[in-house]
């Protein structure tokens, strides 16, 4: 449709010139900062509002606090990305009940069981928002989009020392402002919904259950 | 009189005045919604830099409009994503239908999209044989209805409980009659997987189009726009044209402010990047991304310097849960894809002044909508500048169906009223007639009628103006 975009682009480009916009004054959303330690108490308690739930950890133990929880949780299956440096190392740890599952194949190659026999998906995160509560995460080939979508719980690693201040700085401490992958986003709970009577419901058609496994590396 | 294709707000909002569960729905969630959003705004110094801030970037935006989707078609084709452009409804839903045959694509799921709406995209595709499922809980329940949204965030807002409860149990198959709102969301949950499992093609809207990375910006808290944009082989993002920012710093107050002033959430529960299909390595994804451009008149309400502020909006809807009009006759008296205050302004000048005159006056004037707006539109001032549009002929303006919303009864009396005033005697004579003998006119007179049905007849004072302003010189002197 080259007409409709030169026609388009003709008439937005003939409209007559505006007078200058309005200053830019970035100072609202630049002194939203605060100290390491203060930015895990805020993000926490902004997701945990939101029903996300936070297991501790320290650097060394996290692959077993994810264990833990699976044998506890009665998880049967746990997929995750072999290709990342959590997930390789999620494996060589792992000695729980749950088998894990690599995802290491084209979707199309086990689709239905994807979205009926997985219990858990296990996901690296790249960073977390302090303002609001909320974890960044980088799907891609070592660790795909729908790990953190289609199974019933997600779990995903976020190390402390990775919040930042809000999505504003993150996007430019990321360097997300000048290329990004594929996909990318911010998850700040499980997924829920408000459509009947206002009335919050959880689970509707993402992850039923958040567990963030906090890595505590702040020194 | 009003011409027959003119759609009259002013009767469907009488006929939606006596419907007590439709208002009891929609008072309840607007002031829950008031409520929610007022709480997320503690400091309102905070809230007006944030405010500012937010217009000033949607300003800027809007003066590069042209270069920026230049670079946004640029920056998408370099990721892979396919750039269309459409004028109008018509392009758009065909541009749609191509990319769907041409995959061989019959099932079909969707995230939430008012441009979709507004394209009537769902019908057209039916009519192809192309199923089109929404799966936003709220668009689900009214799409099993056969009803459009009736709110641009809580399209469902005006069903309660126990009306979702009734519905699917007579439409979902082996569905339990249940009012438990975890319940009810639990069959849909069910529905709706197999449906995303299943889907060949997904499509969505667009919150923000970024254009220097090529990157589709989206808000929700469900995980179907992710489900729909992410499962299928392939996904159809389509924007208004006026969705486009320079970057994505850009994009992190807009979203800040967006769901506060939607729902009164500091964040959602997910903001979806998307910046190109399924890459090198990657395991799933869709194969091919396309996005279609949609203008549908706004490159015309671009062409108006006042009117130009209607594209700032980012589509929060707090205009319409703050309107003491809209809470009381909820969104389907607008007989319009955008109700209340935004959909006051925009419908009129996408569909024109003259057949949407009615929904022009629909309004007191009262001022909330334009106080609550994130990115400042003088929402009532551009209302009070359509209605003079709507009833003049300004050869400088640009607005669809400038002057035809004039009746020819409105046209005969300003004529009548102009002749007389050329005429100080004749005046002088119809004004002593109209004071003494004024109080003489039935109630049920033409014109008057419309006043005396809720309020007295006004009587006219026994002398006029002129009259008693002479007298009173006469005393001075």
């Amino acid at each position: 449709m080259t007409e409709a975009r030169t026609a388009i682009l003709e008439r937005l480009s003939a409209a007559p010139a505006g007078g200058p916009p309005p200053l830019e004054d970035t100072a609202v959303m630049a002194r939203r900062h605060w100290p390491a330690a203060e930015r895990v108490v805020r993000l926490r308690k902004g997701m945990e509002a939101v029903r996300t739930e936070f297991l501790e950890a320290i650097p060394s133990d996290w692959p077993s606090v994810v264990q833990d929880f699976c044998d506890h949780e009665g998880i049967r299956n746990l997929l995750y990305g072999p290709g990342s440096n959590d997930g390789a190392a999620l494996a060589t740890a792992w000695d729980g009940e749950a088998t894990l599952l690599p995802y290491d194949r084209p979707v199309e190659a086990f689709k239905t069981q994807l979205f009926t026999e997985v219990d858990a998906g296990f996901t690296s995160t790249v960073g977390g928002i302090a303002e609001t509560g909320g974890i960044l995460l980088m799907p891609g080939p070592a660790e795909p989009r729908l790990l953190s979508l289609v199974p019933p719980i997600h779990i995903a690693l976020l190390r402390a020392s990775t919040i930042q201040d809000s999505l504003w700085s993150a996007i430019t401490n990321l360097g997300w402002g000048e290329s990004l992958p594929p996909n990318a986003l911010l998850i700040s709970g499980p997924s829920k919904t408000a459509d009947i009577e206002q009335t919050l419901a959880y689970g509707v058609h993402g992850p039923k259950r958040l567990i963030v496994v906090l890595v505590n590396d702040l020194r | 009189m009003h011409a027959e294709t003119d759609i009259l707000f002013r009767e469907s909002a009488a006929k939606a005045l006596l419907d007590p569960q439709l208002r009891a729905n929609f008072r309840r969630a607007m002031d829950g919604l008031i409520t929610k959003r007022k709480a997320q705004f503690p400091d309102p110094e905070d809230l007006q830099e944030l405010r500012h801030l937010s217009t000033a970037i949607r300003s800027r935006s809007l003066l590069n409009l042209p270069a920026l989707l230049v670079q946004l078609e640029a920056a998408c084709t370099r990721n892979g994503i396919q750039v269309h452009w459409a004028e109008t409804c018509e392009q758009a839903n065909q541009l749609v239908l191509d990319i769907l045959q041409a995959q061989g694509a019959t099932r079909l799921v969707k995230g939430k999209s008012m441009v979709s709406e507004e394209m009537h995209l769902n019908a057209f595709l039916e009519s192809h044989g192309i199923e089109a499922l929404e799966s936003d809980l709220g668009e689900y329940i009214i799409q099993l209805d056969g009803e459009t949204p009736s709110h641009i965030i809580m399209p469902a807002i005006h069903k309660n409980k126990d009306q979702i409860a009734r519905q699917f149990s007579q439409k979902i198959k082996d569905a339990k009659y249940t009012e438990d709102v975890d319940e009810l969301t639990a069959m849909a949950r069910k529905v709706l997987r197999q449906k995303f499992l299943e889907a060949d093609a997904g499509i969505s809207g667009v919150n923000f189009a970024v254009a220097n990375t090529g990157t589709l910006c989206l808000v929700e808290n469900e995980g179907n726009g992710r489900m729909s944009t992410h499962v299928p082989p392939l996904h159809i993002a389509i924007m208004g044209l006026e969705k486009v920012v320079a970057r994505l710093e850009d994009v992190a107050p807009l979203y800040a402010i967006l769901t506060r002033s939607a729902t009164g959430q500091a964040v959602s529960t997910y903001f979806n990047l998307i910046s190109g299909p399924r890459g090198e390595g990657e395991k799933d994804g869709p194969q091919a991304v396309h996005l279609v451009i949609l203008d549908n008149g706004r490159s015309r309400i671009y062409g108006d310097p006042q009117l130009q502020a209607t594209l700032r909006c980012i589509r929060c809807g707090a205009c319409m849960n703050h309107c003491p009009v809209y809470t009381r006759v909820g969104g389907h008296a607008y007989e319009a894809t955008y109700p209340g205050p935004i959909g006051k302004i925009l419908t009129p000048q996408m569909e024109g002044v003259g057949v949407r005159h009615d929904l022009l006056h629909g309004s007191s004037l009262c001022g909330a909508c334009g106080e609550v707006c994130p990115v400042e539109i003088p929402i009532p001032d551009i209302l009070v500048r359509l209605r003079r549009e709507a009833t003049h002929q300004d050869p400088a303006s640009s607005v669809a169906g400038k002057g035809t919303g004039r009746t020819d009864a409105e046209d005969r009396a300003w004529r009548l009223w102009a002749a007389l005033s050329k005429r100080p005697g004749l005046y002088r004579i119809v004004t002593w007639f109209a004071t003494r003998f004024g109080w003489a006119l039935p109630s049920g007179a033409p014109l008057l009628r419309d006043w005396t049905r809720f309020r007295t007849k006004p009587v006219p004072a026994r002398r006029s103006l002129s009259e008693r302003m002479r007298a009173e010189r006469g005393s001075h002197d």
